[in-house]
């Protein structure tokens, strides 16, 4: 086994992965994303602590515009079938529909992206910027911190696409692959978070 | 589910190293987990946006409810989660995780949320009342 493997895989990194047949590399980075669910939890809670003081500013029911919400949540439901799609075309080892589908994920991240961007630059306009209060420096930074998440996506999905076409779909990119998609899934676990703690329960108050 | 993709995952030839070992979901797994979510993220705005349950209370505790299901949804059929991959190691790692987030959320708005109630700066009203 292990000298077929070496012969068809030009890259010698994975020598370490053929002694744990289990896959150690997924476990490692799911130990990761669950240390990341935890920068997050810490967010929250901060949030939690600071969502209601407003400093005589505007509050959530002032600033969220829930259609937008609804339109960015969505962005995001999209791209994570679409990413599973694209690995299901990875399985099946079409390169072709696999970068499709990547791509097809990476606008629907770009636009998620978009909309929170344009929907920052617009509570900054209106004078709700991070310094206002402690309600919206907590909200700049839990949900600002999660587009950030997206948008190293975004980077990561790109590099992706350049390394499946340059080396096709390898062990090595396949392995790749599928950390881009528990990162990419887990990031909209964390949004059903933002979405229903920030922006419903905001202007539920 | 777990069991099928479990066995999906083994079913290759084992010339793809370890990371097949994680399971993969079938198409019927991702629609099913797609259309889900979409329902459950539906349900919650729609409460909040059209007002239907009139008290704020409840539709606090139905919206948190259905993020959880939401949450646990997106683990089992986007995540692939289930107690047997990698040897339940993910599986233990999650838990710990859950319990550490749980302390964390519960006494921190637990905590503050003392320090508000009990050193709120006092109005003059109130100290005239007070015993």
């Amino acid at each position: 086994m292990t000298q077929a493997s070496t012969a068809d895989v030009p890259n010698f990194l994975d020598l370490e992965g053929e002694h744990h047949p289990e896959g150690s590399t997924m476990l490692g980075f799911w130990i990761y994303l669950m240390s990341d669910c935890l920068i997050f939890a810490v967010l929250f809670a901060t949030y939690a602590v600071l969502g209601r003081s407003y400093a005589a500013g505007p509050s959530p029911k002032d600033l969220f515009d829930l259609p937008i919400v609804a339109v960015n949540t969505s962005m995001l439901l999209f791209s994570s079938i679409t990413y599973g799609f694209a690995m299901l075309e990875m399985e099946k080892g079409d390169l072709s529909k696999t970068q499709l589908w990547l791509a097809v994920t990476g606008l629907f991240g770009a636009a998620f992206v978009g909309l929170e961007l344009w929907e920052f630059s617009h509570l900054i306009h209106e004078g709700a910027t991070p310094q206002r209060s402690g309600f919206l420096s907590a909200f700049f930074t839990l949900v600002g911190t999660h587009g950030l998440h997206v948008t190293f996506g975004l980077i990561w999905l790109v590099t992706l696409m350049v390394q499946t076409r340059l080396r096709g779909l390898v062990p090595e990119n396949k392995r790749r692959l599928m950390c881009l998609s528990m990162f990419w899934h887990f990031l909209d676990v964390i949004w059903i978070g933002v979405f229903t703690f920030v922006y419903l329960m905001g202007v539920l108050q | 589910m777990s069991g099928a993709a479990h066995t999906h995952g083994h079913g290759h030839d084992h010339g793809h190293h370890g990371q097949d070992a994680h399971g993969h979901g079938s198409f019927k797994d991702y629609v099913t987990g797609f259309v889900l979510s979409v329902i459950l993220t539906a349900i919650p705005f729609w409460l909040v946006m059209a007002d239907v349950l009139g008290d704020k209370l409840v539709t606090g505790v139905v919206i948190l409810g259905l993020a959880v299901v939401q949450i646990v949804v997106h683990m089992i059929y986007f995540l692939h989660m289930n107690t047997k991959s990698e040897g339940g190691w993910t599986f233990l790692a999650l838990i710990f995780t859950v319990t550490i987030v749980v302390i964390t959320l519960c006494g921190s708005i637990w905590v503050m949320h003392h320090l508000n109630a009990n050193m709120m700066p006092v109005s003059a009203e109130e100290m005239r009342h007070a015993p």
